[in-house]
């Protein structure tokens, strides 16, 4: 029973009364007080208690005339919110501060002034503090303002603390008034007492108000250089404030010096927060030196390890990742000098130590004995984090699973461990069940199968299904257990709980294109099972097996008749399958099933509007009627088997990850720049041994990482299972062995559709040339095998309308990927930036990846640092139907809103369609901006050149680049690079080149160009230096094209 | 780093709000109310992304506490911090209820602003904590200069977990060595796996700065010690007394941060200056050679559909001198059980038909002892075809010796300055071990 009841006090003087046994009603004019007639006699009993509690309270709070309470309560809150009422009164008088959370009212905001300006201190402070509370619920009390700050001139400590904590909120709002309290600040950065220079220095860098920040300076100066290492270490913090307040303003003042300094302190809590501002720092300068890692620095750090606080080791350790040893007996030393913190009782000590083993241990050499002892080292603190609270033990094998793949040997022998518990949270279990997965081998299986059986009995359903995956991954990847799985799986289909069998049916599917015409004894079990299948996935996986094993079945044919009954309620993926399974079902029986055969394609071709499913009929319709041998050979073709490892991390994106163990990244198994915005640590990481150049790359690590790459070939997620024609269950081709067979195989498929679409489009729009260059690229670039050039050629038919065409001659940086589907319901975005012809133009590849079409497309930009804006709306063709992908040329303006972006040529994009907004960023060349009209007079360089002072100019390296300087000259020029003057000293051309952004800016550069030394010196010099490292990358990416 | 922390009671109303970084906007606690605390699912992960800002929550009684940050943070230092967060709230005021935490706000707000500066743990040792933020306000001005920078060089020193000038009448200590058994056996006695988690809390009420060394029968420091054939005189010292087995293999242990970390990776000495007063030392974990106290071996006998036989007999495995104590034993029923009627040997049994098991207590069970009980529980018949799991039945006790055999060999004080020595130190050391997971499959 709810009941909503709202109490109304007024003034001293009240009474209650009990009217009847329906209502309770108060005296005085009016009923200020009714309860729902349908409250229990006993809970009217405690109303009246309740009643009588907030009397007391009332009366003894003198300055709280009135209460309101809302309550919405269920009866046994009722109940209890009245007991705490009661146990209040019983304190009488001594009130605590939660009844701050309590009084509300519309008058309060000038009653709580009147508080303020008191005389009194106790009631300025119970005033401050119901202000505060104000706030953390969420009220907006910045009209206090000025009534708050006058009170920050006290003794008081704790009084201040609390203006401070207003402040901090407020001065954002109220800049100017917040200069009242810079005088304040600066005398408490004096004040004797160091508990009181750290809160004023503390405070004030919380303060984000550009005025406040210059009077900041000072004190901070001093503070960084006080006596007191409790105020130093609080300053260290506070550069790294106002570095993200003004970053030009830090660096002018010198305050990275004095930090930089810091590092060198004596007390090594100092040092360690030194550390985490410079790191924090040094991120939002990808290519500045400022985390100078040298050895004498690192022994620094390792010492200061040994004494700082357990935050400070994670800071310094935390740091020490990012350095790169330079040999591996460095590599060593650090890594003996590290292993102690491996007992630390704090789990986040222990995880960033491991970082900085596994980043290290690359580097040395795998036959050197300290490598087998680092490697037993680690082993048993990374179980011992699983003996930690369940959100650590949660962090923790999300890291190992990255471990357990990158350095398997580890944790081989620990697979009881990850037994899963009763009690554990179910995210512990799901991960633990991962792991035991990863671990699992010939040698330990039986006792993992015995446990994966227990699982599967279990109650939530995501664990049992886990669970029962579990069991069918083991068998693909273990061949000498597959038996046992399969008969434990038929075991679980037999407990007939629907999802265990659909589940089941599932994995079996993947057991029968691992171990081909091994288990089919099992079939007539599962078809017994096939009406409790009500999910997509299962049911595609029964009718793929109904089709495969067709002529061991029987009824093959009733079974596939009784799901195309309902063929126009199924989902697409069971659609395809099905259309598939009947006609290989043809094949083989091709006497009784014409009929069936007839309906299906039908039904697929003529009243379906799905494309795939549509052209899959044709292409099969066509294949039959044509040439049913050839049919025979494409539909029935042996499948490649596929591949042991299952959900593999890429190698590339793994190593990245091992660089970030503890990190957030590392539990999302994401790079960092996938869900961090702008630039704050996106640097991407890589370890030392393989990320280096190869001939440094030791040849233990080219063997792991091949042995790593070999079996990435990983078993389709639910996701992609649309596509493949064939049903080769879209194995992306990284398994080299039976591949090239079965791209024979589908080239020849492709030959045979090219004409009939041809005719069937109506079309000579070239349809089969567009489809032969589609599929004459490697296999291997496409992983969505046939979907791809399916919709390639529809966008084909749509780009002759558009007339888009790439403008010839000038520079295109490939497509990127810039909103991936599974971030944005199914919608992909990659695109580019070009400019042609005096207009930038944003071509992008739209596709759709999701189930349904998609419409009213719509694109904006976000405020950036040139001005783009799109010159007109977006111009899709709309429906988009699933799987279809289209080009789209946006022209832009450069006339839009202006904000300094970081990086500079960052660019936020919001883009909607039907479903959603989505948002992402992307970074467009800089070289779209370079004007046509961007060559320099020859004296006008000279004078220019001189005129803009020598701070402004940066060098860059251009490596590896073998052009000589006419063809650089002539490359740079398609970008609007113009060169316009050259000279030869030394053997070195010189190029002398000017070019003009949109916005009015010059940028002038000098290009050193040596015969045979393949690399280039770029001198950039211009008034607005932000731009320079843009240009470069730009003059990189032309020369390196 | 964390971006700000905010403090929700059940029904998701913020009750503490503290932001550190600019880029979290007031949104992001409600993002969290609505997306976490009011989802109708279970929680399937400590850590959510919503609108690329990572929430990271735990959960207190009713109270949740949640960090933000929209940057890639250490998300083990993160939660390392929030459970930081709640030890030193309950060091200051109790338990974390929302009644304690709206009375304290203010004291919450302020110890906030000193252990977390700009998303950056600070120092959050509670000892250090409490020199100069009390709940009578801020001693502030009252303090000599000497105090003050007493303080600071506390709280920013090698040593910021204890003060100076600490003084005991009695200079004693305590030392408990509190292990929990875990183990997971087959129907058939086989153990599939069982290990020992332990902890040494240390009480320790000593005088000024003393050094202290602790030694136990680690396998690793007797082995080198037998090799060197010089056997320490501090083994003879025995504080734990009784005999068993002579070293134990830990497979790992973590320790406290007084410990000096490399000087254990070195000599495996385990030497450190205490915090005064209550801490754990350190945790370790055991696998071999455990000795469990308890052995339960289960009968399930099905008598047609509608009946099971349920035998049970436990047999306590140490030394007959010895004294279990709580013991429970947990035999979980199907959830068609109609009735049950239980007959045994010793102590209390009665069938619980809301937790859906027969739960057995026995207050006291000396060593090399047996018991039994047996049952006949009475089924409705149903239809429902999936059969009965068959829960493990579990086992709770309490036994007044480490079951992972470790003992302590010595602990040693040192403290030059002050006018004690080893020997005028009260040494008081205590062994429990208790049930973890104790399960035996039927």
């Amino acid at each position: 029973m709810y009941c909503f009841t709202e109490v109304l006090y007024h003034g001293k003087n009240h009474l209650i009364s009990c009217n009847s046994a329906e209502k309770i009603m108060f005296s005085q004019h009016n009923p200020l007080f009714s309860v729902d007639g349908s409250l229990s006699s006993r809970s009217q009993e405690f109303l009246c208690i309740f009643l009588c509690a907030c009397t007391s309270i009332i009366c003894c709070s003198s300055d709280c005339h009135c209460v309101t309470f809302f309550l919405n309560l269920h009866q046994h809150s009722f109940y209890y919110f009245f007991y705490c009422l009661q146990e209040n009164r019983q304190f009488g008088s001594k009130m605590t501060d939660s009844k701050y959370f309590t009084t509300t009212k519309k008058g309060e905001i000038f009653e709580l002034k009147a508080e303020l300006n008191s005389d009194k201190k106790e009631k300025k402070k119970e005033a401050v503090k119901k202000v505060i509370a104000s706030m953390t619920v969420g009220k907006d009390v910045s009209a206090l303002f000025p009534d708050v700050v006058n009170c920050m001139q006290t003794d008081n400590l704790e009084l201040k603390k609390l203006v401070y904590l207003y402040l901090m909120n407020y001065a954002k709002s109220q800049p100017d008034m917040a200069i009242m309290a810079v005088n304040t600040f600066v005398k408490d950065c004096e004040d004797p007492n160091p508990l009181i220079r750290a809160l004023a220095v503390r405070t004030m860098g919380c303060i984000r108000v550009d005025k406040i920040t210059e009077y900041l300076c000072e004190p901070l100066r001093k503070c960084l250089k006080d006596e007191d290492p409790y105020v130093r270490k609080t300053a260290a913090v506070c550069v790294a404030k106002l570095h993200d307040i003004n970053a030009q303003l830090v660096e002018d003042q010198g305050f990275l010096d004095t930090l930089k300094d810091l590092i060198s302190d004596s007390n090594p809590m100092v040092v360690a927060n030194a550390v985490a501002a410079l790191s924090e720092i040094a991120e939002s300068h990808p290519n500045s030196n400022l985390m100078d890692l040298n050895p004498q620095t690192m022994n620094k750090l390792l010492t200061a390890l040994n004494e700082c606080t357990e935050w400070g080791q994670i800071f310094i350790l935390d740091c020490l990742a990012n350095y790169t040893p330079r040999d591996d007996r460095e590599s060593q030393s650090i890594c003996e000098r590290v292993t102690p913190r491996l007992s630390h009782a704090n789990s986040a000590v222990v995880l960033s130590a491991v970082k900085v083993l596994m980043k290290f241990m690359e580097m040395l050499p795998k036959d050197l004995d300290y490598y087998g002892t680092l490697l037993k080292k680690l082993a048993p603190p990374l179980v011992t984090l699983l003996s930690a609270e369940p959100e650590l033990q949660y962090v923790a094998l999300r890291n190992i699973n990255l471990i357990v793949q990158r350095r398997p040997e580890i944790l081989k022998h620990e697979m009881k461990v990850f037994y899963v518990k009763y009690n554990d949270p179910i995210y512990v279990k799901l991960e633990k069940l991962d792991i035991m997965i990863r671990l699992a081998s010939q040698a330990n299986i039986a006792q993992v199968l015995a446990e994966l059986k227990e699982y599967a009995t279990e109650v939530d359903v995501d664990f049992v299904r886990k669970a029962v995956r579990a069991i069918g991954r083991c068998a693909i990847k273990v061949e000498q257990s597959a038996e046992r799985c399969v008969s434990t799986l038929l075991d679980l289909i037999q407990t007939k709980v629907n999802y265990v069998v659909q589940e089941a049916i599932v994995v079996i599917k993947d057991i029968f294109r691992k171990y081909p015409n091994k288990y089919e004894s099992v079939i007539a079990t599962l078809c017994e099972n096939l009406d409790s299948l009500d999910e997509p996935e299962a049911r595609a996986a029964m009718i793929w097996i109904v089709g495969e094993y067709a002529e061991r079945i029987d009824n093959a044919d009733e079974l596939l008749e009784s799901f195309l009954e309902g063929f126009h309620d199924e989902s697409t993926q069971v659609q395809l399958q099905l259309l598939t399974a009947i006609v290989k079902l043809f094949l083989k029986k091709p006497t009784e099933t014409q009929e069936l055969v007839q309906q299906v394609l039908s039904l697929a071709t003529q009243d379906s509007d799905n494309p795939d499913l549509r052209d899959r009929g044709y292409i099969y319709w066509r294949l039959l009627s044509t040439d049913p041998v050839a049919a025979k050979e494409v539909v029935l073709a042996e499948k490649p088997l596929i591949s042991e490892e299952t959900d593999l991390i890429e190698p590339t994106l793994l190593e990245e990850l091992i660089c970030h163990i503890g990190t957030l990244a590392s539990v999302y198994h994401k790079p960092p720049s996938a869900f961090v915005e702008g630039n704050h640590g996106v640097q991407h990481k890589g370890l030392p041994g393989s990320a280096g150049s190869a001939e440094s790359e030791s040849p233990d690590a080219v063997s792991a990482g091949a042995a790593t790459e070999a079996p990435a070939a990983v078993i389709p997620s639910q996701g992609d299972l649309l596509g493949d024609l064939l049903n080769l269950d879209l194995t992306p081709p990284a398994t080299t062995g039976p591949l090239p067979h079965s791209g024979g195989m589908q080239m020849g498929a492709m030959d045979l559709l090219g004409g009939g679409l041809d005719s069937l489009l109506g079309g000579d729009l070239g349809g089969s040339p567009a489809m032969g260059a589609g599929f004459g690229a490697p296999p291997a670039a496409m992983p969505p095998a046939f979907s791809a050039p399916v919709s390639g050629s529809l966008y084909d038919l749509f780009d002759l309308d558009n007339g888009v065409g790439m403008p010839l001659g000038s520079f295109c940086p490939p497509k990127t990927v810039w909103l991936p589907a599974m971030k944005a319901k199914g919608l992909e975005i990659s695109g580019t930036f070009v400019r042609h012809a005096g207009v930038i133009q944003m071509e992008m590849t739209i596709t759709n990846k999701a189930m349904s079409v998609m419409t009213g497309f719509a694109i904006q930009f976000n405020r950036n640092s040139f001005g783009l804006a799109p010159a007109g709306p977006i111009q899709v063709p709309s429906p988009l139907s699933p799987n279809q992908n289209i080009e789209v040329s946006l022209p832009l303006n450069t006339v839009g809103p202006v904000m300094k972006m970081e990086p500079l040529n960052n660019l936020q994009v919001a883009f909607k369609n039907n479903i959603d907004v989505f948002y992402f960023s992307c970074q467009y060349p800089i070289s779209v901006l370079f004007a046509e009209d961007g060559k320099m007079e020859r004296q006008v360089f000279l004078a220019t050149w001189k005129d803009i002072p020598n701070e402004n100019e940066s060098q860059f390296q251009i490596k590896d680049c073998h052009l000589n300087s006419d063809a650089a000259s002539n490359k740079l020029q398609s970008i609007n690079i113009f060169t316009i003057a050259e000279r030869t000293v030394d053997g070195q051309d010189m190029l002398y080149q000017s070019m003009k952004l949109t916005n009015g800016i010059w940028a002038l550069a000098e290009l050193k160009v040596q015969a045979g030394n393949p690399n280039y010196t770029v001198s950039l010099k211009c008034r607005a230096p932000e731009v320079s490292q843009c240009v470069f990358q730009s003059y990189e990416a032309v020369l390196k094209n | 780093m964390i971006g700000g922390l905010f403090i929700y009671n059940h029904k998701g109303e913020v009750l503490i709000s503290r932001v550190y970084r600019d880029d979290i906007g007031r949104n992001a606690v409600d993002a969290f109310r609505v997306n976490v605390i009011h989802a109708r699912q279970q929680v399937r992960s400590p850590v959510t992304n919503i609108a690329r800002t990572s929430f990271f929550h735990v959960k207190r009684s009713n109270i949740w506490l949640a960090a933000v940050t929209k940057q890639n943070v250490n998300a083990a230092m993160v939660f390392e911090f929030l459970y930081k967060m709640c030890d030193v709230m309950t060091a200051y005021f109790g338990k974390i209820s929302e009644e304690n935490i709206k009375n304290n706000f203010v004291l919450i707000y302020e110890l906030l602003d000193e252990i977390l500066d700009f998303g950056y743990p600070q120092n959050s040792e509670t000892g250090a904590l409490k020199t100069f933020i009390t709940q009578q306000g801020i001693k502030g001005q009252l303090q000599t200069k000497e105090e003050q920078s007493q303080i600071t060089s506390q709280v920013t020193g090698q040593i910021g977990w204890r003060r100076e000038g600490i003084k005991y009448r009695r200079n004693e200590l305590f030392l408990d060595v509190l292990e929990s058994v875990n183990l997971l056996m087959s129907p058939q006695g086989q153990v599939l796996s069982a290990h020992v988690s332990g902890r040494v809390v240390m009480k320790s009420y000593l005088s000024g700065m003393p050094e202290c060394k602790f030694g136990m029968n680690d396998k690793i420091v007797i082995d080198k010690q037998g090799k060197g054939g010089a056997s320490d005189d501090a083994g003879k010292s025995d504080l734990g007394g009784g005999s068993g087995k002579q070293s134990i293999a830990i497979d790992d242990c973590t320790f406290h941060q007084c410990v000096r970390l490399s000087k254990f990776d070195s000599e495996r000495s385990i030497s450190f200056i205490p915090p005064d007063g209550e801490y754990e030392l350190m945790r370790y974990r055991t696998t071999k050679d455990i000795i469990l106290p308890f052995r339960v071996i289960p009968l399930v006998r099905e008598v047609g559909r509608t009946k099971l036989e349920v035998k049970v007999v436990i047999k306590s495995n140490f030394k007959p001198s010895l004294l279990a104590q709580k013991i429970e034993v947990r035999i979980p029923t199907p959830l068609n059980t109609s009735g049950v009627q239980v007959i045994c040997m010793k102590g209390k049994a009665k069938y619980k038909a809301s937790e859906n098991a027969i739960v057995w207590k026995i207050k006291r069970m000396a060593g090399m002892k047996e018991s039994q009980i047996s049952a006949e529980i009475e089924l409705l018949p149903t239809n429902d075809k999936k059969k009965w799991a068959r829960p493990p039945i579990s086992m709770n006790f309490e036994v007044p010796f480490a079951p992972s055999g470790l003992k302590v060999r010595y602990l040693k004080v040192f403290e030059s300055k002050l006018n004690y020595s080893d020997h005028d130190v009260i040494k008081w050391v205590r062994y429990i071990g208790r049930s973890g997971i104790y399960e035996t499959r039927c």
